[in-house]
């Protein structure tokens, strides 16, 4: 997919049957206030949703991750928890701690 | 005090800058806090993106138009996988569906803080293009806190500079493929599941918020075994109802 008409094709696609995703949630949102049941319902399910996603990138990867084996993607990730934890809740730490894990073990498995 | 609610006031975690700041400051504000971990997360992800690109045989301009156009990997990686094996139009399109609808919850929750102060529409609704994973994450923390009137534009310098990074970071990734060792590609692609993670730990504040992180993570790949598209929505809707649920009853 490439040149004019490519881009076109993308375009249509993205307004058609994605970006109304965004303007649809934007109609919905307008009406409501953070206080309200219902948002704290939607952040709910966006929060599992998103949680599902992290887990499903990591137990059924594509891409170069996929080349890494399972134990080692699980054993990088709870690394990144423990040093998550063990640093005060610090997210960025804990997500460089595992990274660094699986760069380590691939070049070493090979 | 602010135009929007005239009841706000600040909280332990309002910067001391919002006391005074014009627009263009909370827009500055927003571009400066994108180069933390969640900028540095988007262009690990967008970097592994636009290899996966040029492996699939596509060119560097679907790595940055689809980057601007869509701006959510999920969406893009799925369009990239079924035009590069030869897939119908129609069913990429439908694909695509599938995976954008996360996008409504998200879209949802921020749109609240995305009120533009002087009653613009079409700012908000240029802002909420913008929302993506990532940006609905950087939201939560970032806009709460804040007077109404600068969470609008705050929110766009952040987001609006996440989508600069994936654009610039997917054309890098794609001249770069094949000369980066695996191991590396590897790693950059586990910054975007554990960063997802870890940062709604972060901001995790009641038992209801872990529960739904961990009623997510076990329900989603259950599904997946038998329905990879629509792991997501059940393991949303499931799970975030049982957290919702539980929250409610122990309020």
């Amino acid at each position: 997919m490439s040149g004019i008409s490519g881009f076109f094709v993308m375009l249509a696609i993205a307004v058609l049957v994605h970006e109304p995703w965004r303007w649809a949630g934007y109609i919905l949102g307008r009406r409501l206030n953070p206080d309200d049941e219902i948002f704290k319902w939607v952040k709910s399910v966006s929060t599992s949703l998103v949680a599902a996603l992290a887990a499903r990138l990591l137990l059924f990867p594509s891409g170069a991750l996929a080349g890494i084996p399972l134990w080692l993607r699980l054993a990088a990730f709870f690394l990144g928890v423990a040093v998550f934890f063990r640093t005060g809740n610090t997210a960025w730490k804990g997500v460089c701690a595992g990274a660094a894990l699986i760069a380590a073990g691939k070049l070493v498995l090979g | 005090m602010s135009n929007l609610d005239p009841t706000w006031k600040p909280t332990d975690a309002t910067p001391a800058w919002s006391a005074t700041a014009t627009q263009t400051e909370a827009l500055y504000r927003g571009f400066m806090a994108a180069f933390g971990i969640a900028g540095y997360v988007l262009i690990a992800g967008s970097i592994g993106f636009g290899a996966l690109v040029r492996d699939l045989g596509l060119g560097i301009d679907f790595a940055i138009l689809s980057s601007l156009v869509f701006y959510a990997l999920p969406a893009q990686v799925i369009l990239a996988a079924e035009l590069g094996r030869g897939a119908p139009i129609l069913t990429a399109a439908f694909a695509v569906t599938l995976t954008s609808v996360r996008l409504l919850p998200m879209a949802v929750t921020v749109t609240p803080f995305l009120a533009d102060y002087k009653g613009r529409r079409w700012r908000e609704v240029m802002a909420v293009h913008f929302v993506a994973v990532t940006a609905w994450i950087e939201a939560n923390r970032r806009l709460a806190p804040l007077p109404p009137h600068l969470r609008l534009s705050h929110f766009m310098g952040f987001g609006a500079t996440f989508m600069g990074f994936t654009a610039a970071s997917a054309a890098a990734g794609f001249m770069i493929a094949g000369s980066v060792p695996v191991a590396l590609t590897a790693a950059l692609l586990f910054f975007t599941p554990s960063y997802f993670v870890m940062s709604m730990m972060q901001s995790a504040y009641l038992r209801s918020d872990w529960l739904a992180i961990g009623l997510g993570a076990v329900i989603g790949p259950l599904v997946y075994l038998v329905s990879p598209d629509l792991d997501l929505l059940v393991a949303g809707l499931v799970g975030g109802t049982i957290a919702y649920v539980y929250g409610r009853a122990n309020r």
